[in-house]
């Protein structure tokens, strides 16, 4: 049954990518229609007639397009689910697919930890297509048709679901290409733009290196074992040596994907120019799955984790957080923003794991329970408010048409729906409390507190400073998210599209946000219901679950014991609403102080323009100087002078570029090298065919040599 | 018994808040050879602000007069997780010092947001340098209590206070670091002089009071107070983290009695040590507080490293 609804979700998003390819084939539909009619007459009258009136409607092309939202949502329902009742039941269902290659069925296996991942791809998928329909509205047919967003949508998704469902490598990377090259359209939906092209091409190329990595870490776990099934590979056995290879190889393939720092160049272009909803589940969901993939093949398929991979991640987890929320601080383009910060999030979350791969490997295993949770937790939390975020940046540039938000500015008035959802998503991804990303952060700390039992004193000291690099990327993340939501909803409008923006009307597009948001609130109030379902997957991989979480009752989140630390969301929102009640009501009892409005004070010089508010550079201009290391930083300050001493400046131009570190330190040199290496090359080539037949001789010679 | 008792001790913190500030200010006046204002001037500034007409500026938006009313509750809240005269309280165990830092954090997301949102140019500079001070603050702050909380093995505050309270003095190389540190921190959060000064407007030095140029009224009642109770609760945690005697531990007249004077008497002293230090150091520039604050996290960060190696029996 918890089956049944898995491959339906997979069957039915399938479903919905095939029916978009309608969209175009109307005539032929039609076609069809009439011959069937003349062929058998009387039969199914009723039911053609109604899909022969649908076909001529003129509003044809929008039922198509409600129906494919449909039956994606309806795939999201039945993934959610069943990842919920597999997780419920904590089962292990396994099945075998008679597809692909006659010899080599598809092995199926449905466990907690895919069920928590078929979860937040249900959630996900779920909302964007609530939204879905408002937002492809906007796209000129004949341009950007329909059929192929749609077919690569369903492909995408379903690729990803298949992924989850894999228990085998072949499946498993079948599964993975069919998302890396769905997602590879969507991403070059709109190709009119050669730079769009350039980040696809981008994203296609890191994405087929990372799964050659991932193909080969496979490759060096089947040496070992019989077969390419995930049984036969966990049955292997590794030398540390051989184990640690197939976890670097994981690490650079299902990192690549998932974008930790160095290797996350492909994120920040590929994200801004596929369209909103896409981003949306590529940022939330499909770094996600990425993580799905490195969980899995670290702690299930090679077993013995060791504590130095616990210290890599921890390493690169670290970087991948402060470089994230430092080049994310830095940017202007809302959707670059935000990708920056799923780099940081994605840190976060490695961080994490790498802690509890440490408490692994050195015998905590609850420990090792409690940092997956957090690691997990955060990774639900960052699907949430990552798409809310998201689809909030795909209604404001539907409304706005404009992505830079030093360009933005009093949008709180013109849309307060949402403008009020946004708020939410800021909130939860600064990780204050009462807001869903504070408790996988509490819970972080938590973890990362725990280190004294561990007996290793360089590990002791190094992890209290990375638990301090959490405190500053959380508290540079508020930074961040203040000066975006500062600059996009508050103040005055600093352009004219700003100026003219209006709330969104499609109520679909602010149902998927609202969905998304109420349960970034829910979970920050209840966190109980999801480490609940996570307990389940920590007790199937590690063996141990939390013993404690609910030993002070559901109120309450104690995750090592109730002495060492606490903490009761609802109590605290109880006092919360209790103090602002008080303070609200006592302060505004005398009718004599009620407000008034007036003109703000603009120094007597007349009038506050919008040119005289911080802008977005201004904003982040201290953190840029503090940490002016971190970037490549070029600012060009122009000015010209007039008046009788040439001393009035009449103009300013002002001009900032701000770059990332990877690409002149890492990619330019790789780039260098292959051209080098090429030239080389070239230089045997020399077009010559009786140079080619001599090089044909002589290795036929050296082979003969070498066989005889 | 107990819930009433945090209930009284959150009220005594917001009631006590003003007369701290004042007290601080009379020590102040006394130090810079001026006439002190009474002690009580603060409670008569906070009643005089809520029986004026608030002006609101004509394009200010919803989150501009709700954000005084968020900022003022989420600062109690943090007062209610810090054990101000009795420990082993059951509010303290709905939250830790982890979720305090949170607390703090919430108020001044809405501090920088109320500060951007009529868009002057005042108000979005003091919310761009609040958050780049407290971005910095933050680890260094995390990293003193971090020393606390591993020698103690929790991050519930009223625990962490009975533990050293059992320990008997002990003189902790470790403690001594994070209580230099945790007091860098205080002043730089609590924007006091060196780092910010709360009794000028001078435009270009301003931090905190550039964003709250444009309440008045009730809702500058409600900033003001918050802020007050912010000096207040550094003031407590400094003063019952590393120097918790007195405190009471169990729940009668007597030892709440006792346990209120000894906190008055605490913070009398550390108010005098800070009215000294603000009348010997004259204000930072900007761009010298991030060397501050690297100072008070290396601080931090060699209290850590003081504990993990010669605090730690193996």
């Amino acid at each position: 049954m918890i089956l049944l609804l898995a491959y339906g979700a997979v069957l039915l998003s399938f479903a919905s990518g095939l029916l978009a390819l309608m969209m175009n084939q109307r005539q032929m539909l039609l076609d069809l229609c009439q011959y069937w009619y003349k062929k058998f007459p009387d039969r199914h009258k009723f039911g053609r007639s109604i899909f022969e009136n649908a076909l001529k409607e003129r509003r044809y092309p929008h039922l198509l397009r409600q129906v494919v939202f449909v039956l994606l949502g309806l795939s999201g329902i039945f993934a959610a689910l069943a990842g919920v009742s597999v997780m419920l039941g904590q089962e292990i269902i396994t099945d075998q697919i008679g597809l692909g290659l006659p010899w080599l069925p598809w092995h199926v296996r449905f466990d907690s930890l895919s069920g928590f991942f078929y979860l937040i791809i249900g959630i996900a998928v779920t909302a964007v297509s609530l939204y879905g329909p408002g937002y492809v509205h906007a796209y000129d047919e004949s341009q950007h048709p329909f059929a192929v967003l749609g077919l690569f949508t369903g492909l995408f998704v379903s690729g990803m679901l298949l992924v989850l469902l894999a228990d085998d490598a072949f499946f498993f990377m079948i599964a993975w290409e069919l998302m890396s090259v769905a997602s590879y359209f969507l991403v070059a939906f709109q190709h009119e733009n050669p730079a769009n092209r350039r980040a696809a091409f981008l994203y296609l190329l890191m994405a087929e290196v990372g799964a050659l990595a991932i193909i080969l870490g496979f490759g060096v776990l089947a040496s070992f074992a019989d077969g390419f099934t995930f049984d036969a590979l966990r049955e292997a056995k590794l030398s540390t040596t051989w184990a640690s290879i197939a976890f670097a190889l994981a690490l650079l393939g299902f990192g690549m994907k998932a974008g930790v720092v160095p290797i996350h160049v492909w994120l920040p272009e590929a994200h801004p120019v596929a369209p909103s909803h896409i981003s949306a589940l590529m940022s939330g969901v499909m770094l996600k799955v990425a993580l799905y993939g490195l969980i899995r093949f670290c702690y299930d398929l090679i077993g013995a984790v060791q504590w130095q991979w616990g210290v890599v991640l921890l390493i690169v987890g670290t970087i991948s957080a402060l470089g994230g929320v430092l080049y994310a601080m830095m940017q202007t383009n809302l959707k670059r923003l935000l990708a920056y910060s799923s780099v940081e999030n994605i840190g976060i979350i490695f961080m994490v794991l790498g802690l509890s791969m440490i408490f692994m490997a050195n015998g905590h295993p609850q420990l090792a329970a409690l940092g997956l949770l957090a690691a997990l937790f955060h990774a639900f939390n960052h699907a949430l408010f990552k798409n809310l975020l998201f689809l909030g940046a795909g209604i404001i540039q539907h409304q706005t048409h404009e992505l830079n938000i030093d360009l933005m500015g009093g949008l709180i008035k013109r849309m307060p729906q949402t403008s009020k959802l946004f708020l939410v998503g800021c909130m939860s991804i600064s990780s204050l409390p009462l807001f869903n990303g504070f408790v996988s952060e509490w819970l972080a700390f938590q973890t990362a507190l725990q280190v004294d039992i561990l007996d290793n004193g360089v590990l002791r000291s190094l992890i209290p400073v990375s638990a301090a690099a959490l405190a500053l990327t959380a508290a540079l993340a508020a930074a961040c998210f203040v000066n975006v939501f500062g600059m996009i909803f508050l103040g005055q409008a600093r352009s004219r599209h700003s100026e003219k923006a209006h709330e969104v009307k499609e109520k679909g597009m602010l149902a998927g946000s609202a969905l998304l948001a109420g349960l970034c609130f829910f979970i920050g109030i209840f966190p109980g219901v999801i480490i609940h379902l996570i307990n389940s997957v920590a007790g199937q991989l590690l063996g141990q679950t939390l013993p404690n979480d609910t030993a002070l009752g559901w109120l309450w989140l104690a995750p090592v014991s109730s002495e060492q630390a606490s903490y009761s969301p609802p109590l605290v929102l109880i006092a919360a609403l209790i103090a602002a009640g008080i303070s609200f009501w006592y302060l505004r009892r005398n009718p004599a102080t009620v407000m008034r409005r007036a003109e703000p004070w603009d120094c007597g010089f007349g009038g506050l323009t919008s040119r005289m508010q911080y802008s977005s550079s201004a904003f982040t201009m201290p953190l840029r100087r503090i940490f002016a290391g971190a970037w490549i930083i070029e600012e060009q300050i122009g000015k010209e002078m007039q008046g009788a001493m040439n001393q009035d400046v009449a103009t300013i131009r002002y001009q900032l570029q701000i770059q990332d570190h990877s690409w002149s330190r890492l990619y330019q040199p790789i780039a260098q090298g292959v051209n080098k290496l090429a030239k080389q090359v070239g230089r045997i080539q020399t077009g010559n065919i009786r140079v080619y037949l001599g090089y044909s001789f002589v290795t036929l010679l050296f082979m003969l040599w070498v066989i005889s | 018994m107990s819930w009433l008792i945090a209930i009284l001790q959150t009220m005594l913190f917001a009631t006590l808040a003003p007369l701290l500030a004042g007290w601080l200010k009379w020590c102040k006046c006394r130090l810079q050879n001026r006439k002190a204002p009474s002690l009580f001037q603060p409670y008569r500034d906070l009643i005089k602000l809520t029986n004026k007409q608030p002006v609101v500026a004509g394009h200010a938006s919803w989150l501009f007069t709700i954000a005084p009313y968020i900022i003022f509750s989420a600062t109690v809240l943090a007062a209610t997780v810090v054990p101000l005269i009795a420990v082993d309280l059951p509010t303290s165990a709905s939250a830790d010092v982890i979720v305090m830092v949170g607390f703090f954090a919430f108020a001044r997301f809405f501090l920088a947001l109320a500060g951007l949102d009529i868009g002057t140019a005042f108000g979005g500079m003091g919310s761009s340098r609040e958050m780049t001070i407290s971005s910095l603050a933050e680890p260094a702050m995390l990293m003193a209590i971090f020393t606390l909380t591993m020698t103690a093995s929790t991050t519930n505050l009223s625990v962490a206070i009975s533990h050293v309270l059992n320990e008997g003095l002990v003189l902790r190389p470790s403690f001594v670091f994070a209580l230099f540190a945790l007091i860098l921190v205080a002043v730089a959060e609590t924007g006091r002089v060196p780092v910010d000064n709360p009794a000028t407007h001078l435009e270009l030095t301003m931090i905190h009071e550039a964003m709250i140029l444009e309440y008045s009224g009730r809702h500058l009642a409600l900033i003001e107070w918050a802020s007050q109770l912010k000096l207040m609760l550094y003031g407590v945690l400094i003063a019952n983290i590393f120097f918790p005697w007195g405190i009471a531990e169990t729940f009668n007249l007597k030892t709440l009695g006792y346990g209120l004077l000894a906190i008055m008497g605490k913070l009398a002293v550390l108010a005098i040590f800070l009215a000294v230090s603000e009348t010997l150091v004259a204000k930072m520039r900007l761009f010298r507080v991030q060397e501050y604050l690297g100072f008070a996290y290396l601080l931090g960060l060699l209290g850590m490293l003081s504990h993990i190696i010669l605090e730690t029996s193996r």
